[in-house]
């Protein structure tokens, strides 16, 4: 515990000291939640939620901002390889797991805290939460997410060299995942032959997950969603670990 | 004596190409120890197998008693280990990055908080050390490294070129701070070198490296008396003949590098008039005339027949080739 502890707090320090990270992270689901919440709210109805269309599309930015700092944190592991700090790490009579598992604890935490700042902004503009328990539910399903991309993040980062292939794994993976999660529209409204697709991504439990909790509303029950989210976390966790024990430097 | 490492035996391939080819030496606690040889000799590939970053193809090695492949994580507790390339977090400040260090080795925090302000004042950076490490200059990460390095009291401490890419003053300077630890601290020092001054001026004892296999294995002074006294250098564009007129009982080695003769003899003054003399009675030309004491520079020319540069240059050479070759 105390090695992930160690890992946990050197991330932490310098999360809390990159400024920039912390508001860009920040602005793309902010705007994403200006731009088509206000814009599209008086055009859109959604069935079961009303007009505000603004409401429907927290949970899914929340859960977007979570995705997107997890999956960078995650990936930051090559920049500690290229800087060569991940040298003083791993020569350190200390088991790879532990500095994995404290890599993956520290994007959790910086996820959950970005997706926590969408989600008190979204208190501004019509958001409200109705009891702790559903409140607790959609922090629960945060922290899933989090760790399960920071784990992806991990995993990519042990098998690539540098940074020239984030971009491709951005538009290839990281956005069609988000695309195909329900964030933006409800899954109900789509073509019968994408439903399945979109069964199949894991985010799309952890935004319906965090949309119960917020405000009541779910279109996949929130016990299979638990059990999908949460067995992803666990297979993420196991194969970021398992990569991430063979890098070589 | 205690032996702080011991080698047996050791290889390391990549693919086809030998970086370490069986190599076996002891080193005594409190040595520093030199391992000198061009880029690419296998001096990196020898010390990522003492750290357990990389698993020899075969032989065996112990640090403080400690196998490599038994006992990785006793052996990594034992050393302290300043990499080639830097290694600090610059986000973090210097503090922080000892601190850092001090919590993965467990040391317990009011340890860790005093011995770390032991060791920044020994390197001189405790004044500095609520400040950034991006602001440092190279010689203040360097010594901030071995500072780091040394935090969790190891027994062997491994600089792999440490003064690398450093200006000459910074370079003097931190020669300095390394051999003060090495006398403060007892502590056992290996460090890899191109640079000959380097290695002179620090190591108890060398162990010259050349393509993977060690050469000559002393110390500074019996290396460069090996070559039999002072050196007299010259040049003349008929270099055998120079060298078969010097066939003398005086003269102790004759050596040809280039358009040069290199002879080695006891007393060069004295005997300088002499070869002059000599190579003048037959008619000889002589372009240019030299005497100076061996350096480790001409301990390598004369074990390989090369200088440590063309040396460089001809493991660069072989390299370019390999990765074409593996292209194909």
């Amino acid at each position: 515990m105390d090695i992930i502890y160690t890992i946990w707090l050197r991330n932490m320090l310098r999360y809390i000291r990159s400024k920039s990270r912390i508001i860009g992270s920040i602005s793309m689901p902010l705007f994403f939640l200006l731009f088509l919440g206000f814009g599209l709210n008086s055009i859109v109805s959604l069935p079961g939620l009303g007009d505000n269309y603004v409401v429907f599309l927290v949970p899914g930015m929340v859960a977007m901002s979570v995705m997107f700092t997890s999956v960078f944190s995650g990936i930051q592991v090559i920049w500690d390889k290229q800087f060569g700090f991940l040298k003083e790490t791993l020569v350190a009579p200390v088991s790879r797991l532990e500095i994995m598992l404290g890599q993956a604890a520290d994007g959790a935490t910086t996820a959950v805290l970005q997706g926590f700042i969408i989600l008190i902004l979204s208190l501004f503009i019509g958001l409200h939460v109705s009891s702790v328990s559903g409140f607790l539910m959609a922090f629960l399903f945060m922290v899933l997410i989090g760790i399960s991309f920071t784990a992806f993040g991990i995993a990519i980062a042990s098998r690539m060299e540098d940074m020239t292939g984030f971009q491709l794994i951005m538009n290839f993976v990281i956005f069609p995942i988000f695309g195909l999660s329900g964030a933006l529209f409800p899954i109900s409204s789509l073509p019968t032959w994408i439903v399945p697709i979109t069964l199949l991504d894991p985010l799309t439990y952890g935004v319906v997950g965090i949309r119960y909790g917020l405000t009541g509303v779910s279109q996949i029950n929130p016990v299979v969603c638990f059990a999908v989210i949460g067995g992803f976390s666990l297979a993420m966790t196991a194969i970021g670990a398992f990569l991430f024990r063979k890098i070589t430097i | 004596m205690t032996i702080a490492l011991q080698i047996l035996n050791l290889t390391r391939r990549f693919n086809d190409l030998v970086a370490v080819d069986n190599i076996s030496f002891e080193i005594q606690q409190g040595e520093i120890f030199g391992l000198l040889g061009p880029n690419g000799a296998g001096k990196t590939t020898t010390l990522s197998m003492l750290a357990t970053m990389l698993p020899p193809t075969s032989g065996s090695a112990t640090v403080n008693g400690i196998d490599i492949e038994k006992d990785p994580d006793g052996v990594r507790k034992s050393i302290g280990i300043v990499f080639q390339d830097q290694s600090l977090d610059e986000e973090l400040t210097a503090w922080e990055n000892m601190d850092f260090h001090g919590r993965l080795y467990r040391i317990p925090s009011e340890a860790r908080a005093q011995r770390i302000a032991e060791l920044l004042t020994l390197v001189e950076l405790n004044e500095r050390r609520d400040d950034i490490v991006k602001t440092f200059s190279g010689g203040m990460r360097r010594r901030l490294e071995i500072a780091r390095g040394l935090l969790h009291h190891p027994v062997v401490l491994f600089l792999d070129e440490p003064t690398l890419g450093l200006d000459p003053q910074t370079r003097n300077h931190l020669w300095e701070y390394i051999a003060t630890l090495a006398k403060e601290k007892g502590i056992t020092i290996i460090l890899t070198t191109h640079y000959m001054e380097e290695a002179d001026r620090l190591c108890n004892r060398i162990a010259i490296i050349d393509h993977g296999r060690i050469i000559a294995i002393d110390t500074p002074k019996n290396l460069k008396d090996g070559l039999g006294g002072d050196l007299v250098t010259i040049g003349s564009p008929d270099p055998a003949a120079v060298a078969a007129a010097l066939i003398e009982p005086w003269v102790a080695r004759v050596e040809t590098h280039n358009n040069e003769v290199i002879v080695s003899l006891k007393n060069a003054d004295q005997h300088v008039s002499s070869i002059v003399t000599l190579l003048n009675t037959r008619h000889i030309p002589i372009s240019s005339i030299t005497i100076h004491k061996p350096t480790l520079e001409d301990v390598f020319l004369s074990f390989t027949g090369k200088t440590i540069r063309e040396q460089e240059a001809g493991i660069k050479e072989t390299m370019r080739m390999h990765q074409r070759m593996m292209r194909h």
